[in-house]
């Protein structure tokens, strides 16, 4: 087998074998597994399997989208990062800073129609790629694991960005004013064709987001630079690439995208800002997104809409009856035999080895894993 | 000064699963194995503890000690469910972060499944009790200033939690076990060339972490809470995995971050009794913990102070 394609091989078989956990867990406590294809069928179509004869409403792919989008940005985002060998679990404090910034500059500072459109959903991604500084620069400088300086940051985020939403002229305990219609990424024409569900024109920003990333990453010099250090820090180094130029840019790159993610969801999906109690995961599901992805743009904008699916599909079900939380199982399971991947690669590689002794192509095992 | 000892059993009542949840992810660092997943099992810990401690209570025979039978069963569930850990880290080579993520996800997903599939909500029920506080320890309450903070109207958890630290002190530092347990968390090949099974001591180490981050779940919702649910955790694994960075993975640090630590949560209550600090916003104490874990991690850059071969994943054949 190639190692091309392992990278799109490994990952399905991941996905399957999340969705094989959630059949188990559902036939174990006793509930349909029809309920679950209904479900998924329904979240992407909007026709209801279960209900013969019923019309399509396009409502539900409308959400679909809607809840695509935030976690393809923030699945770029954390490729970007993973890309230049860093893990940037910091995205979910930095989708927070986003939302943040564009909610407090939307309701703060008056501006005309299209230009409030996209002065907020950039200082939003300022914002991300600020707070993703920090730890770039620690990680460069004092060489601190991202790790652990991207949760302590997502907390200080969540609480922090509580405190100025809720100082926002007008704000209760649970949330801010609207903000203005000018800065709204929604639009009466998508009303209208999906049935008043929310879908709006942050899938512009997404495919732009999309394109630009593959075009960094694979076709410029500076993308070639961070590969590089991803691959080998010390070997970039010596070819002359400015490894702690590389990792910070690379991470505030990241954090960008992971702050307009922030500002979509504000100006597209809800329209205010929101106080919260726990992380709506944005950025968590941005590194599922990541990983089944392969880090690849295209690889990312499938798995987004996988896992955007899920997401979906979670109050449908229940509906029909069965714990939504089967569709987080799901994911995380994704995300958990994602992570097991060099136990299916050999596991695979006894098995098709086993079938064709001929054609055997063997790597080697173990080893180096970054 | 006076309210400063009447927040005292309160900063204790917050402190103690964080001290016993860092004492767990010291076990796991220690070892050699990072374990961000302490924020998961501690999830898995107080939705068990809960659970238990909800269908015991009415049982006329066990129903006074429904509480304490919850901190065991969040112990056993938090250990079962780090075998998950152990197995993709050690066996399979998974990365322990995105190990750790994909069981903290999991984690919110299947305890709030269960208590749909157990209670039909999206909460266990809330207990009667849990575990009570305790009115006075016999003679120590007695002392002045130091009885009225630390021995009256206190949880008995935290009592188990300053134990446990120097069970933990002595384990790691004073046994055969501990050294052998440190020495794969600093250079694993050459604990294998000295003929220890670093598969074994690794595993240890993680099932360990679950057993305290489990408990430590438990006692987190038995004491502070009346019921599970998704946001009973809300971030104290995370806080633990600050206060064993603080602590300098050493058990008596981990005292000291975790009683600073809950200290700054409680002010983040109290503080709009106090002059000056009322000024401040709540949300400014809840930062507290993980902006200092971050000037702290700057602060000993450079020093070898965590151990060594901490994340790395473990290959007998690497020179």
């Amino acid at each position: 087998m190639s190692k091309k394609n392992e990278k799109i091989i490994i990952p399905l078989i991941a996905v399957g074998l999340g969705i094989l956990v959630g059949m188990i867990i559902l036939l174990l406590s006793g509930k349909d597994i029809a309920t679950l294809f209904a479900g998924l069928v329904k979240g992407l179509t909007g026709y209801d399997m279960l209900k013969a004869g019923s019309a399509v409403n396009l409502r539900y792919p409308g959400e679909f989208l809607v809840s695509t989008m935030p976690i393809i940005l923030t699945g770029l985002s954390i490729s970007f990062a993973y890309r230049t060998g860093m893990f940037n679990i910091g995205c979910e404090g930095q989708v927070i800073m986003g939302s943040l910034v564009s909610c407090m500059v939307a309701i703060l500072v008056p501006m005309p129609n299209f230009i409030a459109v996209v002065v907020c959903i950039i200082v939003g991604g300022i914002a991300g790629a600020l707070w993703a500084f920090i730890p770039g620069l620690l990680k460069s400088k004092f060489n601190i694991s991202e790790v652990v300086t991207g949760i302590m940051l997502n907390y200080t985020a969540l609480y922090g960005a509580n405190y100025f939403l809720r100082a926002l002229p007008g704000s209760s305990a649970q949330r801010t004013v609207n903000i203005p219609e000018n800065a709204m990424l929604g639009s009466e024409l998508f009303k209208q064709i999906t049935n008043n569900s929310r879908f709006h024109w942050g899938f512009i920003i997404v495919i732009i987001a999309v394109v630009l990333f593959w075009f960094i990453i694979e076709k410029t010099s500076f993308g070639y630079s961070l590969r590089a250090t991803g691959f080998n820090k010390e070997g970039a180094r010596y070819a002359g690439i400015k490894v702690n130029k590389s990792i910070i840019l690379s991470i505030m790159i990241s954090g960008f995208l992971a702050g307009i993610a922030g500002a979509i969801v504000v100006q597209g999906t809800f329209g205010y800002g929101r106080v919260m109690v726990a992380m709506d995961n944005y950025g968590f599901d941005g590194i599922a997104v990541a990983l089944v992805g392969g880090c690849t743009a295209l690889g990312v904008t499938f798995a987004g809409m996988l896992f955007g699916l899920l997401k979906v599909t979670q109050p449908l079900l229940q509906t029909f009856g069965v714990p939504k939380e089967i569709g987080e199982i799901i994911s995380s399971s994704i995300v958990f035999f994602v992570a097991l991947q060099y136990a299916i690669q050999y596991y695979l590689l006894k098995f098709t080895s086993g079938k064709k002794k001929k054609k055997q192509e063997l790597q080697p095992q173990g080893g180096d894993v970054k | 000064m006076s309210l400063i000892i009447s927040m005292f059993p309160s900063v204790l009542m917050i402190a103690a699963p964080i001290i016993i949840c860092a004492l767990g992810g010291l076990f796991s660092e220690r070892s050699g194995i990072v374990n961000i997943a302490l924020e998961g099992i501690m999830m898995v810990g107080g939705f068990a503890g809960a659970t238990v401690c909800v269908l015991l209570e009415t049982n006329p025979a066990l129903g006074p000690y429904a509480g304490w039978i919850g901190l065991v069963a969040g112990l056993v569930a938090g250990a079962l469910y780090s075998i998950l850990l152990a197995v993709s880290t050690i066996n399979f080579k998974a990365d322990h972060t995105i190990a750790g993520t994909a069981l903290n996800l999991l984690a919110g997903g299947i305890t709030i499944y269960l208590c749909q599939i157990i209670f039909n909500q999206q909460r266990t029920q809330s207990f009667a009790k849990g575990i009570s506080k305790v009115k006075a320890v016999p003679i120590l309450s007695d002392i002045p200033i130091l009885g009225d903070m630390m021995f009256k109207n206190i949880y008995p958890t935290i009592f188990l939690a300053v134990i446990l630290v120097f069970i933990v002190y002595f384990v790691v530092f004073k046994t055969p076990f501990g050294l052998r347990l440190r020495s794969c968390g600093e250079n694993p090949q050459a604990s294998a060339s000295m003929g220890i099974n670093v598969y074994k001591m690794r595993y240890a180490g993680v099932i360990l972490s679950g057993c305290l981050g489990g408990l430590a779940g438990a006692v987190m919702v038995l004491t502070s809470g009346v019921q599970y649910t998704i946001a009973s955790i809300h971030g104290v694994g995370f806080i633990s995995i600050a206060a064993l960075i603080f602590g300098k993975w050493n058990p008596f640090g981990v005292l000291g971050a975790a009683i600073f630590f809950g200290f700054s949560s409680a002010l983040g209550v109290y503080a709009s009794m106090i002059p000056i600090l009322n000024k401040l916003p709540s949300e400014f104490f809840a930062c507290i913990p993980y902006v200092f874990t971050i000037i702290a991690l700057i602060v000993f850059s450079g020093k070898t102070v965590g151990p060594k071969a901490a994340g790395e994943i473990y290959d007998s054949g690497k020179r």
